[in-house]
């Protein structure tokens, strides 16, 4: 990955996508930390030392290269090949340890022996414990009280592993705010301290080498396409809500200009009700979190509450790095409401056998709008590939909610929770 | 030029005077728009020398838990960004140079979005001019950031404040001074705002380093609560800025405006009495 060619789809110096996007808005006692930060990654990335312990972390700890599984099922249904990245099946069960372990293992170049994180339902909360542990570093996770207490099995998880966990209770209590509190630590600790951000957001450097942490995603997948069926996908897709898993994959096949590149937003209960987290395909341009993005904000320019049935998406803002590939056009980004991506995930899982994390469920089911679409436009050779980020074991919970499963009084021979009902629908009419 | 009360000749009066600047902070909105009006009046009249209006903002990263409650009661009341000009023109009108310290996405979208083609920042540089404000402190812009507030601010004769603190270079010290217009801020800790029970040991060698390169008044914030640690800072500052303390003041006495009031005088004459015995 350090031999990648720079493309006109790199940040500048100042951590700019094109003129606009990212930057870094942070406070004068933070830049110093930033630039030393950005110092040790650029250093470290072209350490063939550095990217070799890395690759062989990701391999022999995390389970990389991910496979790509051809969902038969699923691409007879739909009338193209939907190949699935899957990224579920990594340690700890999603996309997120590629990052961790990348910043773990410069947080450890870097000498500094304490970590903190911040967390909005717990998987990059238990991702960072994780890494924190595998390197023998102190860490601290910040998490909203409101997620500490929905999220209680991954505060144990963290607790297990021998992470503190901080509830946040100052704003909306959720995700952003522990960003905030995670941003006031940092900076009285700054000498000591790494901060592991979860997203590719956030100031320069955090977009770019969040994204150089999880772009093996898109390198594997296209190696894997072009040795397995020997050709570029015709499409990719990924969902985003801060977009670490999309840049991730986009990245590989920003200069293949013949691969359309889609990201789902998370439409929560339809854009045009407010209630949702689409940021770029409803927000406005703003400053969060130290980087120029979409922000959803009032018209003061004050952060609104974002919704989403899905907490790893459920954040106000975007990586700048995906606002600029909306803005160039280069990438497509479009909605999909909780309700959709509840279909897609009893979908996968009665058609393949795979429970996907809701995150995911809103790539599956705009991987298989755009799938269907090519597949009838190009014949069923039309491949697209999904990231299938995250297993679903941790959205149970809002499975057995949503589908009204577990329900003794509903069991029956036959599958609860026909994918085809709103039971929210079943639920105002009771 | 513009003929709003200036920090300048704030800065300049106190220096005459052989003592530091006494600099408040209160967030506006905080109780109410009507009572930020009066408290900080009542901080004009008890010994500020410059006033600062805090923009209540949503994600404040620099703020600890005293300002993040005020701006929080702030938001939850209600608070615009237009009401912020309103209470800076009450306030300048008492002829107290008033600047605004803010978060810096409520300026970029004031009153508009580039989305529809249009910059707040230029506008909000207008508003401020003629509501009667002296200038901006920016907390989360620095200058290599700032370019679009450094030209807006140019054009109405506006203070620039910047920020330096303990951890910057001496490369970004100069850089950010030659930026700032009015005086400098000078961040006492590495931390975020708050009352602390004892100064900080790093900021004289920073307001030392910010000298080397510049003329401008520095002023000294971040953690100063009482007459004693302005006595100190003013011993080798030309400005104490206060922010949590004041806040506090009025914190202890919810739903008492008139207590509040009085806390607030009696912490003003204190921090004012400590700035003239350094």
């Amino acid at each position: 990955m350090s031999d990648t060619q720079v493309s006109r789809y790199e940040a500048d110096e100042l951590g700019f996508f094109g003129e606009d996007w990212g930057g870094r808005f942070m406070p004068e006692a933070l830049v110093a930390a930033l630039d030393e930060l950005t110092d040790a990654w650029r250093d470290a990335m072209a350490d063939p030392e550095f990217v070799a312990a890395f690759e062989k972390i990701c391999r022999e700890y995390a389970g990389a290269p991910s496979l790509l599984y051809h969902a038969e099922r699923l691409s007879a249904q739909v009338g193209a090949r939907v190949l699935l990245k899957r990224e579920d099946l990594n340690h700890t069960g999603a996309h997120k340890i590629r990052n961790v372990l990348g910043q773990a293992l410069l947080t450890q170049r870097m000498g500094k022996p304490r970590v903190i994180a911040e967390t909005g339902a717990g998987q990059h909360g238990v991702a960072s414990a994780t890494a924190a542990a595998y390197f023998g570093l102190d860490c601290t996770v910040y998490m909203g009280a409101v997620d500490t207490r929905r999220q209680a099995l991954n505060v144990a998880r963290m607790h297990l592993l021998g992470a503190k966990v901080i509830p946040v209770e100052s704003g909306s209590a959720t995700l952003k705010d522990a960003i905030n509190e995670a941003l006031r630590d940092w900076v009285a600790s700054v000498d000591q301290t790494a901060y592991l951000f979860g997203t590719a957001a956030g100031p320069h450097p955090f977009p770019s080498m969040v994204r150089d942490f999880t772009r093996g995603i898109g390198d594997e997948a296209r190696q894997q396409c072009l040795d397995q069926y020997g050709v570029l996908p015709d499409a990719i897709a990924a969902c985003v809500g801060g977009g670490s898993n999309a840049i991730g994959l986009f990245a590989a096949f920003l200069d293949d200009d013949s691969v359309e590149i889609h990201g789902f937003e998370p439409g929560g209960d339809g854009v045009e009700t407010g209630r949702h987290a689409a940021t770029i395909h409803a927000g406005d341009t703003g400053v969060l979190h130290g980087a120029r993005t979409y922000v959803l904000q009032d018209e003061d320019g004050q952060t609104v509450e974002s919704h989403s049935i899905s907490a790893g998406l459920d954040y106000p803002g975007v990586g700048p790095q995906h606002a600029h590939l909306a803005a160039i056009g280069r990438a497509t980004y479009a909605p999909v409401t909780d309700a959709q991506a509840m279909d897609a995930l009893a979908l996968l899982s009665r058609t393949e056998g795979i429970i996907p994390a809701i995150e995911s469920a809103h790539a599956i089911h705009g991987g298989l709008e755009v799938a269907r679409r090519l597949g009838a436009e190009r014949g069923p050779d039309a491949t697209v590939v999904i990231n299938l980020s995250g297993r679903g074991d941790k959205d149970m919970g809002t499975a057995i909610e949503w589908f009204g499963l577990g329900d003794p009084d509903k069991v029956t021979a036959e599958p609860v929770g026909d994918p085809d009902t709103d039971p929210r629908a079943e639920d105002a009419e009771a | 030029m513009s003929t709003n009360p200036s920090t300048s000749t704030a800065f300049d009066t106190a220096r005459a005077e052989g003592r530091a600047a006494l600099v408040g902070y209160l967030p506006a909105g905080f109780p109410s728009v009507e009572g930020s009006v009066e408290a900080i009046k009542v901080m004009v009249d008890a010994g500020c020398d410059v006033i600062e209006i805090g923009m209540p903002y949503s994600d404040p990263v620099m703020d600890g838990p005293t300002i993040q409650a005020a701006a929080q009661q702030a938001l939850e009341g209600g608070i615009r960004t237009t009401d912020l000009m309103r209470v800076v023109e009450a306030v300048a009108a008492t002829g107290a140079p008033t600047v605004v310290m803010t978060y810096w996405n409520p300026v970029e979208h004031y009153g508009g979005s580039r989305r529809t083609g249009r910059s707040g920042v230029e506008l909000f540089a207008a508003d401020l001019a003629s509501a009667g404000g002296a200038g901006l402190i920016t907390p989360d812009l620095t200058p290599d950031a700032g370019g679009e507030w450094i030209a807006a601010a140019d054009e109405h004769d506006l203070d620039k404040v910047f920020l330096v603190a303990p951890s910057s270079t001496p490369e970004r010290i100069a850089m950010t001074t030659a930026a700032c217009r009015g005086f400098v801020y000078a961040t006492a800790v590495m931390g975020v705002t708050g009352a602390r029970t004892t100064t900080s040991d790093l900021a004289a060698p920073l307001v030392a380093r910010t000298r080397e390169t510049t003329d401008l008044p520095v002023g000294v914030g971040l953690g100063v609560s009482n007459g004693d640690q302005a006595a100190e800072i003013a011993s080798y500052a030309d400005g104490v800025i206060v922010g949590s303390a004041f806040v506090r003041a009025l914190l202890d006495h919810p739903d008492d405006l008139p207590g509040g009031l009085r806390a607030l005088r009696a912490l003003t004459e204190d921090l004012a009495a400590g700035v003239r015995r350094a």
